[in-house]
């Protein structure tokens, strides 16, 4: 990866009827890059694809690919494809027509588009479907196939939107695999739209975590998980406990009444603040050992780990341990230092709104 | 193994009890189609085998082809090949007139979809007769047309008792049934299907002719059936709209029943079945060729 930008979206708004999808958004897009779109529906993410596809033109702003300005390019103009939601796939042509659809628009040779065709129905392992029809293969498969018909035409950059949406789980995790390879092998930018944090955590180079039309952070997957910037994504990547706290000083915070050594500095003095502890970064020990005393209230078995909340300082603390502890008995929490994330309360009441109604 | 047994067996069992339910299902949706079955046993099937009987058969009640052999006869040869001719006339205007129209209204946004179907069906609800007969009037020689341009001094129409003017009220009458199911069928079109194709490279144009046409055909080909044989078969626009001039098929086969002769206008309408199976048989034809398999 390296720091050119290849997609610029710059100052983009865009607003249907009388709702503001998207507000005044930036964003870089570097070549190479696996860059994720996160957030719940109606955050934007879709609408800022389909800009850059070119099915939508924002009402302000520029989108430049290359150094150059393409806001209102059409998109069979765009050096760019599109893997849509629901496959979308041509279902009165057979899979090889599908596939060579594109290329027989640019006009390639017979021999050059059966290549192709050869080429990308082994890279999405589906080779010999060549003469089936699109309605007789399973939804992964169609899938596959849209992904084929998109990468024959070689594009610098694939747009994907939300293409395992409508797959079980088992199959939506093959095929994350499957994309992060087709990624490796093909070399070329994936713009990927999902509201699956899961998904966006073990596909990408870079996660934009969106809602309502606002980029709330943009980071590599560890960033976003380990040191989210607001309650917002704290609460969307994950479980967490985010509690409402004072900033004593530096590396220190008062959490329910209670200090907690902590890492972080440059908050100033007495600061109202939002701390996040992930579920899993509390130990659960015993009560005269923890910073502070609690009651285990209830416990689920999720597997790899139990999901237990524990009755602490006034309010419910959420604990995944794989050790057992059961309801009732008492127990002491500690958290590591480092485990601790300070967050800027949020300043002005319209970011407040948009936490409320999350 | 063990367990592999048993999971089989569970398997099977499952399924068991499952088509048992839709047995019991299906049982109680046949009820309600009974008394459509009667009805059609009662008004279309006896009485088309009553049309083959008499159709085959003379005065007597003996087998002949004659009554089907008469339709070499040449005013009647006339007629039918009249009839086909203006049929096929305004099935094509109606199509030429009908695409371009559900394209336009396709495009219009979900909401108005109820009111756009209102709006093509809005003339049906007057009475087909009326409609015609106010055509009739219209057209005449002294006619509203006719009345407009002397007015203004310009040359007067001699539309009424013409092909044309049967054309004319063909077109009328039937263009909703072309415009319906083309449009049906545009609108199920899904929107990403075209964005597909326009991100794969394809312009307007490009799209139209290899995704929304091949799409739509389905929806051409029974808009086209629709227009078809109701103008094929229609006695009453020519009567009203032609005069006593012009003939179709449908006159013929009217007038033989008038006159009461039952076995020479069932066998006419016996050749007139097998020119509309023959249609449809082509265009069933036609639609799988270009669909692959079906859409519908």
């Amino acid at each position: 990866m390296n720091d050119n930008k290849l997609i610029n979206l710059v100052n983009i708004s865009k607003s249907f009827g009388d709702t503001m999808v998207l507000d005044e958004l930036n964003l870089y897009i570097r070549e190479n890059e696996f860059l994720t779109l996160l957030g719940p529906s109606g955050c934007g993410k879709t609408t800022t694809l389909r800009i850059i596809g070119g099915f939508e033109i924002p009402d302000k702003g520029q989108v430049i690919f290359e150094g150059m300005n393409i806001t209102k390019l059409p998109p069979n103009e765009r050096h760019l494809n599109t893997v849509f939601q629901k496959y979308a796939l041509f279902n009165h042509m057979t899979i090889a027509e599908n596939i060579a659809f594109g290329l027989k628009i640019k006009k390639k040779s017979k021999a050059y588009i059966k290549d192709k065709i050869t080429y990308a129905l082994k890279l999405v392992n589906l080779d010999g479907y060549e003469n089936r029809m699109p309605d007789s293969l399973s939804g992964g498969q169609q899938q596959r196939i849209a992904i084929a018909r998109a990468i024959v035409n070689e594009p610098k950059v694939l747009l994907l939107d939300e293409p395992l949406g409508a797959l079980d789980l088992k199959l939506r995790q093959d095929m994350q695999y499957e994309l992060i390879r087709l990624k490796n092998e093909l070399g070329i930018t994936f713009i990927y739209v999902t509201h699956d944090q899961e998904e966006a955590l073990t596909m990408s180079d870079t996660i934009v975590v969106m809602n309502q039309g606002y980029i709330q952070q943009i980071g590599t997957p560890e960033d976003i998980y380990n040191e989210p910037k607001n309650a917002f994504v704290a609460d969307f990547i994950g479980d967490s406990n985010i509690i409402s706290s004072t900033m004593v000083e530096d590396k220190l915070v008062n959490i329910l009444g209670v200090n907690f050594p902590c890492v972080d500095v440059g908050f100033g003095k007495n600061k109202p603040v939002d701390v996040v502890i992930r579920p899993e970064d509390i130990d659960l020990v015993r009560p005269e050992e923890g910073i502070l005393a609690g009651r285990v209230t209830s416990l689920l078995f999720k597997g790899v780990h139990y999901e237990m909340e524990v009755m602490a300082g006034g309010r419910e603390w959420l604990v995944h341990s794989t050790d057992l502890c059961a309801v009732g008995s008492e127990v002491g929490i500690k958290v590591n230092p480092y485990d601790i994330q300070i967050m800027h309360k949020p300043e002005s009441e319209d970011e407040q709104a948009v936490e409320l109604e999350v | 193994m063990r367990i592999k047994n048993i999971s089989s067996t569970r398997a099977v069992k499952v399924p068991a009890s499952d088509t048992g339910l839709q047995i019991s299902k299906t049982n109680k949706v046949k009820w309600l189609s009974y008394p459509y079955i009667l009805w059609m046993a009662g008004f279309i099937i006896i009485p088309l085998f009553m049309i083959i009987f008499y159709g085959l058969s003379n005065d007597e009640g003996r087998f002949t082809l004659e009554n089907i052999s008469l339709i070499l006869n040449p005013v009647h040869k006339k007629a039918l090949f009249l009839a086909l001719e203006l049929s096929l006339t305004s099935t094509l205007i109606c199509l030429i007139l009908a695409y371009p129209l559900a394209l336009i209204l396709s495009k219009f946004k979900m909401k108005s979809n109820s009111f756009i179907v209102l709006i093509i069906i809005l003339p049906m609800w007057m009475n087909f007769l009326l409609r015609t007969i106010a055509w009739q009037n219209i057209l005449e020689r002294t006619g509203i047309i006719n009345t407009f341009l002397q007015f203004f001094h310009l040359p007067t129409l001699n539309i009424i008792n013409t092909p044309s003017a049967i054309v004319l009220g063909m077109v009328y009458n039937f263009l909703p049934f072309m415009v319906l199911p083309i449009y049906n069928v545009l609108i199920k079109i899904d929107k990403d299907i075209i964005n597909a194709a326009r991100d794969l490279g394809a312009n307007s144009r490009q799209t139209f002719g290899k995704i929304i046409l091949p799409l739509s055909l389905p929806g051409v080909i029974s808009g086209i059936t629709m227009v078809f044989v109701p103008s094929l078969t229609t006695f009453v626009i020519s009567t009203i709209l032609g005069g006593s001039k012009i003939v179709l098929i449908g006159n013929v086969i009217e007038q033989q029943f008038r006159l009461g002769n039952w076995n020479t206008g069932s066998g006419l309408s016996l050749v007139l079945m097998i020119f509309i199976l023959l249609s449809m048989a082509i265009l069933s034809k036609y639609d799988k060729e270009s669909e692959g398999n079906n859409i519908w």
